[in-house]
């Protein structure tokens, strides 16, 4: 029998905001243990919450980015459990009465274009960090994450493949990354992912048990946790076992999942509504006026960018992808490049350079203008278009401008005609053997002399008249 | 009047004679420091008196202006308020040890009045009871007769008013915390509006009930706190930005064409005395010239089994960060493979009294999943029916007049082993915390055995103006609170 997977996923991003979720506490990264809290988001007897209304407004651009509809009266409820990076023993979430409902994404998995559904986006506060390697015998909290924001997004089992969820993803973190309410980083797991997966035969309508793998820490790991699921599933329901609803782990060294706790183990978070905290009415003013503030979405940048600048749907879909990607190629027009260089560059060479190192745009120190200048390099003949490309990868690794590293290095292209016949006589005469070869017809003995010509000059010779050169040489000594 | 006196006086009397100089704040707390040597041990009215601290307070206080609404006013505190620097407990030994690094914001604007801080007033522990016998600590004994309860779970502060071991007090009330105490030791007791009084760095028990108010020994007293620490305070989502009132001038106001609303109760349980007491006491407001309405309050009688659903359930949610982790008691360390679930549970069990260990079980069942929706959801609507009950009163009435309490105070040990019976003590303040409506407690008479009887006024939300009011007209017109316990300063 055939089975079909359907995918949930559940994404926490962390915002932002300068200060805590209830508290005025500083969110910042990376700050020394416990130095950013407060007798608040220590939760210490006799505190109370305060809403941080920036965060609130936040949620509600993640919203709206998402095609949501805000809530006109959202409240909070308290999740119970117990575990030392939690000081209260519940956290302050949403339960039914999320800040956002009924929402969509829209993205292209296979060229194909999809809708996918958001079930809905609620806030809800950090919890703290356990840190089990800094003592022998003791396992010591941190709580400087405590009562940081997040936004929960949790999209509609819509997702029918990894690649599918991979791609939703990367179209979920180009939106979110356009609003600019949080870092979407997930090595400081300012994002983070959850995956539901459940398998059904093919044409059946109700959904299979569904089992929630936590623990992914890249959109890699999402796609391979999903594919090993999936794998695993099958072959369990081919087999003629039943699939237990359970949470699983995901481990990326192993690359399999493993079991977490299953239903009956579940929590019960005895979920009631926040006493402390007033149900907030959101007045659709405040709504409209959020609205009229969204920065342009990715998708609305694509038809800009295809409007405008004339590029293909497809150039213009991967150019507004990320936004650092965007903002480099319209960076560069603006200090005075043409559109399609710019996108050919950044498609081509940059996009192969981030993939060999494994990096984001927005890591890259690259400055727009650095584009420009090299695109003029190449233009007065400085570069050739292989030198081009060697020092496109130097300016990506030493974040230094072109124009500097040729004048520094002295790259010049060699355009002079009588240097450049001289290196061909001296090639020529060096290889008589590949010059008889050329003479008697064999094409491929030039592109060995090429070869040993730009290996002599560098690879700074102009390869057309280098060619040239080398031509009227072993007509001439014929 | 005597030196040794000063401390049987009330607070608008007390604080002149401090503001004008003619006493002096080390005067008040040297008295203060002899009562209690004296008088404390056997009342247990608190946990702990810290001399040098009180003394150093007096010496601050004489090299500061001599200004502020309570400037020199000794003022109990109950255990549950935040008081930076000092041991804040909730007479419980899961908080032994727990020093708050904060001040309660009740506290930041007593301060700011020049209050005389007395910390910490017993209570039965977390406020979870109604005659202080559940404090870790040890139990109160009542002023009038100590072989009785002074009530609960205000016990501590209601005593220390009643026996001149303070000015005035700070309670909590959550179902009746400070009114049924006042009751019991024949004090005046207020629970404001919900919203009224802030309550950050009040320890919390049922978030949506608890309210601070004050316990005094007159009605003047009770308006001249309740201005000090009512008001908005961004640091309470539920505090309410509305405008306070001059309490004191209400008190001078004409009660006369006020509409009095006396409900039709059920009797059962009610002590004959107190029957005839509060009937004296609506004769008495007709003669003030107020318009007595006959009233109905047809879903009070569910008042008690939904408090307990949203008070426990609530309670369950706010004592869960007790785990023995950041502060505060913790159980014996141990190893082995389950040693945070057993240090939970060791913490938990070891640090949390019988009744605490009652409640965090019964508001744990009730927000279980496949029960909340029987019990927590249908508590919460039948909240709203008690609510509504008061909204539709208060249209046709000014103030609502009740008992405070079923009985006069009962004795040592009497319901300890019966919760209900216990908690029926209650069964006329807990609809107040529920509505969310402002009450007072305040004397109208004796029993035979000379205990005090507690008469209950209620008004419309943020009407604390119309209560004080009518009951300042009250207690003019009649001796109650005028009469004392022997063990009083007389």
């Amino acid at each position: 029998m055939a089975y079909e997977p359907v995918i949930g996923l559940e994404v926490h991003l962390q915002l932002s905001t300068q200060t805590k979720l209830f508290c005025g506490c500083l969110t910042k990264f990376g700050a020394a243990p416990n130095s950013q809290t407060c007798p608040v988001c220590l939760w210490l007897p006799g505190t109370l919450p305060v809403l941080n209304e920036r965060a609130l407004e936040w949620g509600m651009k993640v919203g709206l980015a998402l095609e949501c509809t805000i809530a006109p009266v959202m409240k909070f409820d308290r999740k119970q459990y117990f575990y030392p990076d939690l000081p209260k023993g519940y956290q302050i979430s949403q339960f039914d009465k999320p800040l956002a409902q009924r929402g969509g994404l829209a993205i292209s998995a296979g060229g194909q274009p999809r809708r996918i559904g958001i079930h809905r986006a609620h806030l809800e506060e950090d919890a703290g960090k356990l840190l089990h390697d800094q003592h022998q015998t003791a396992s010591l909290v941190d709580y400087n994450r405590t009562g940081v924001p997040l936004i929960e997004i949790v999209s509609d089992p819509d997702l029918r493949s990894p690649e599918e969820a991979y791609e939703y993803l990367v179209h979920l973190k180009a939106v979110l990354e356009y609003l600019d309410v949080s870092t979407c980083n997930m090595e400081e797991g300012s994002l983070r992912c959850d995956a539901n997966v459940s398998l059904r035969p093919v044409g059946q309508h109700a959904f299979g048990a569904k089992v929630e793998v936590k623990n992914l820490n890249s959109f890699k790991a999402v796609k391979q946790a999903l594919e090993f699921e999936i794998k695993r599933q099958t072959l369990a329901l081919q087999q003629g076992s039943r699939i237990v609803q359970e949470t699983r782990l995901w481990d990326a060294k192993a690359l399999q999942t493993t079991p977490m706790r299953s239903k009956e183990e579940a929590a019960d978070y005895r979920y009631f509504p926040e006493p402390d905290l007033v149900p907030f009415v959101i007045d659709r003013a405040r709504v409209d006026a959020v609205r009229a503030q969204l920065p342009e979405s990715p998708h609305q940048r694509a038809e800009r960018f295809q409007r405008g600048y004339q590029l293909s749907a497809y150039d213009a879909g991967v150019l507004t992808q990320s936004r650092a990607l965007a903002e480099l190629f319209e960076g560069a027009l603006k200090a005075g490049a043409s559109p399609k260089p710019v996108a050919n560059w950044l498609m081509g060479d940059f996009a192969a350079y981030l993939n060999a190192k494994g990096q984001a745009p927005e890591t890259v120190k690259l400055d727009p203008r650095w584009l420009v200048h090299l695109l003029e390099l190449i233009a007065q003949g400085t570069l050739s278009g292989k030198m081009a490309k060697d020092v496109f990868v130097q300016m990506l690794e030493q974040g230094q401008d072109p124009a500097i590293l040729v004048r520094e290095q002295g790259l010049q292209q060699i355009v002079d005609t009588g240097l450049l016949a001289r290196v061909a006589a001296e090639i020529v005469q060096a290889h008589p053997q590949s010059a008889e070869d050329y003479r008697k017809g064999k094409a491929s003995a030039l592109t060995f002399l090429m070869g040993q010509a730009m290996k002599q000059t560098k690879g700074k010779a102009n390869p057309q008249q280098m060619s040239e050169a080398l031509k009227r040489q072993l007509q001439e000594g014929s | 009047m005597p030196a040794a006196s000063w401390l049987a006086q009330p607070m608008h009397v007390l604080q002149p004679a401090l503001a004008q100089g003619t006493l002096s704040p080390a005067a008040v707390v040297e008295e203060l420091l002899a009562r209690l040597a004296s008088h404390n041990p056997a009342l247990q009215a608190f946990l702990e008196v810290s001399t040098e601290r009180l003394r150093a307070q007096a010496h601050a206080l004489s090299q500061q202006p001599r200004q502020g609404k309570l400037y020199g006013v000794p003022i109990a505190l109950k255990d549950n308020l935040c008081l930076q620097g000092e041991l804040t407990t909730c007479a419980s030994r899961i908080l032994e040890g727990f020093r708050a690094p904060y001040d309660a914001t009740v506290i930041t604007r007593l301060k700011a009045e020049g209050a005389l801080l007395v910390p910490r007033a017993n209570m039965d522990e977390f406020a979870f009871g109604s005659s202080t016998e559940n404090s870790a600590f040890g139990l109160t004994r009542n002023p009038w007769d100590a072989s009785r309860v002074p009530g609960g779970s205000s016990g501590g502060s209601a005593a220390a008013v009643a026996a001149d071991l303070c000015a005035g007090a700070l309670g909590s009330d959550t179902g009746g915390s400070i009114r049924q105490p006042a009751a019991f030791c024949g004090v005046v007791g207020l629970k404001p509006t919900y919203g009224r009084v802030s309550r950050y760095g009040l320890v919390a028990f049922a978030s949506s009930l608890d309210q601070i108010g004050p316990l005094t020994k007159d009605v003047r007293d009770a308006a001249l706190l309740l201005s000090v620490i009512a008001g908005h305070d961004p640091r309470d989502s539920t505090s309410a930005p509305v405008a306070v009132p001059d309490y004191l001038t209400a008190l001078e106001r004409p009660v006369k064409g006020l509409r009095l609303g006396v409900p039709q109760l059920s009797e059962e349980g009610l002590d004959p005395q107190i029957k005839q007491a509060v009937e004296a006491a609506v004769r008495q407001f007709e003669q003030l010239g107020l318009q007595v309405e006959r009233i109905a309050l047809p879903h009070l009688p569910h008042a008690v089994e939904v408090y307990y659903i949203i008070a426990t359930a609530e309670a369950s949610s706010n004592l869960a960060r007790y785990d023995g982790v950041q502060y505060g008691h913790r159980a014996a360390e141990n190893r082995h493979p389950n040693a945070l679930l057993d240090m939970y549970f060791s913490t938990r069990t070891s640090g949390f009294g019988p009744e605490a260990r009652r409640r965090i079980l019964l508001g744990t069942y009730v927000l279980s999943q496949g029960y909340y929706e029987a019990y927590y959801l249908k508590g919460m609507k039948v909240r709203t029916l008690i609510k509504q009950d008061f909204e539709q009163a208060f249209q046709r009435c000014d103030v609502v007049l009740m008992p405070t309490t079923p009985t006069p105070a009962f004795r040592v040990g009497e319901k300890l082993t019966d919760p209900l019976q216990m908690y029926l003590s209650d069964i006329y303040t807990i609809s107040a915390n529920l509505a969310g409506i402002p009450a007072l407690s305040m004397p109208c008479g004796f029993s035979a055995e000379s205990l005090p009887i507690g008469l209950q006024l209620l008004a419309a939300p943020f009407k604390e103006d119309v209560l004080l009011q009518a009951a300042y007209a009250y207690e003019q017109a009649t001796e109650w609170h005028r009469r004392k316990p022997a063990i009083s300063i007389k």
